[in-house]
């Protein structure tokens, strides 16, 4: 090692150092990687909170890509992405399933009835049972299904407009193209 | 200064005082669950120990009051009850939320650097030591000193050719 380089390494070093640390800023810790991306979404059968006779399970939608986002009247960050699932259940036909998460059914009727209802399905999960099956842990959480019944993307907290626009709405725009062309 | 001394002393008590009864507040908080076989109560304290609550990140599901923690410390019981393993329930628990959710990762090929990097890091500065300390050793300090004695003696007689004689 030359004497050059004696008095260099320390620097190297620090900035080795610093570009990690730097990268470690840029995550989010609280953004967990799901365990279930790629794996079948899990299977319930749930009584449903406007069509209380009938019973919601995943394998109805076989065959079809849609959204299942976990809610309650209770969260504070689903009111913050609610006008953004308002907007895509106006502008899109993608199917929106809403899993109603702990929630008092009479509270979720009125808080829909206040906000606007863009579910088309909501299966009620009062005991938060099949939200421990989807690894919830923070609501509000969005899920895409794909038509084999495969969990394809997961979004922790409120809905953003980029994360709708760059990763939500391509998923379903690349899969519908994918029908016109069968 | 003896006074500060004492003031600080005080201090230190009260603020440990306080400390400890906040914490004893904080466990009161947590349930005490108790089974009819002793055994499923040890084994219920040490799997809610070791799984990560997902909410307060830096706390277990036993230390947590959160509505989760709660609901997966009920699913524990449930499945110990039920006769699950314990490596049966932390498969449950992190097939659902992921590695996150133990707080002894498994040893795979992707968490190697994980657990074999502080080692194999520790094993390369004793080895860059090691050569360090051998490199310094190497050269005689004794032949070092002859040999630059050798060229500044030269240096000195040239330098020393044209002057007269001190003698």
């Amino acid at each position: 090692m030359s004497n050059k380089m004696k008095y260099l390494a320390p620097l190297f070093v620090f900035l080795g150092i610093a570009v990690f640390l730097g990268i470690g800023l840029t995550l989010n810790p609280t953004e967990l990687p799901s365990a279930l991306i790629n794996k079948p979404a899990p299977t319930f059968q749930l009584a449903q909170l406007k069509n209380e006779n009938q019973d919601f399970s995943p394998q109805d939608l076989l065959g079809q890509r849609w959204l299942l986002n976990v809610w309650a009247s209770w969260c504070v960050g689903c009111r913050v992405e609610h006008p953004l699932l308002n907007q895509m259940a106006q502008q899109t036909n993608i199917i929106m399933v809403g899993l109603n998460y702990k929630d008092d059914p009479t509270a979720a009727k009125k808080w829909l009835a206040q906000r606007g209802d863009p579910y088309s399905i909501i299966p009620m999960d009062i005991s938060g049972d099949v939200g421990i099956d989807y690894g919830v842990y923070g609501v509000p959480e969005t899920f895409v299904i794909d038509e084999q019944g495969v969990v394809i993307y997961k979004h922790t907290g409120p809905l953003t407009v980029t994360a709708m626009e760059t990763k939500l709405l391509p998923l379903f725009t690349e899969s519908a193209s994918q029908q016109a062309l069968n | 200064m003896m006074i500060l001394a004492h003031g600080r002393r005080v201090f230190a008590i009260v603020a440990v005082a306080a400390a400890l009864a906040l914490g004893s507040t904080a466990n009161a908080a947590i349930e005490d669950r108790v089974f009819d076989d002793p055994s499923l109560t040890d084994r219920y304290q040490d799997l809610i120990a070791e799984l990560r609550c997902l909410v307060c990140q830096n706390q277990n599901l036993a230390d947590s009051d959160a509505e989760l923690a709660r609901d997966l410390r009920d699913k524990t019981a449930e499945m110990l009850i039920a006769g699950k393993t314990n490596k049966e329930i932390l498969s449950y628990m992190s097939d659902r939320y992921g590695d996150f959710v133990l707080y002894r990762p498994p040893v795979r090929s992707d968490t190697a650097l994980l657990w074999f990097g502080p080692i194999i890091l520790l094993l390369l500065v004793l080895i860059f030591v090691y050569r360090h300390v051998r490199s310094k050793q190497s050269i005689n300090p004794a032949q070092v000193e002859n040999e630059s004695d050798h060229a500044e003696r030269e240096r000195v007689r040239a330098l020393l050719k044209d002057t007269p004689n001190l003698d």
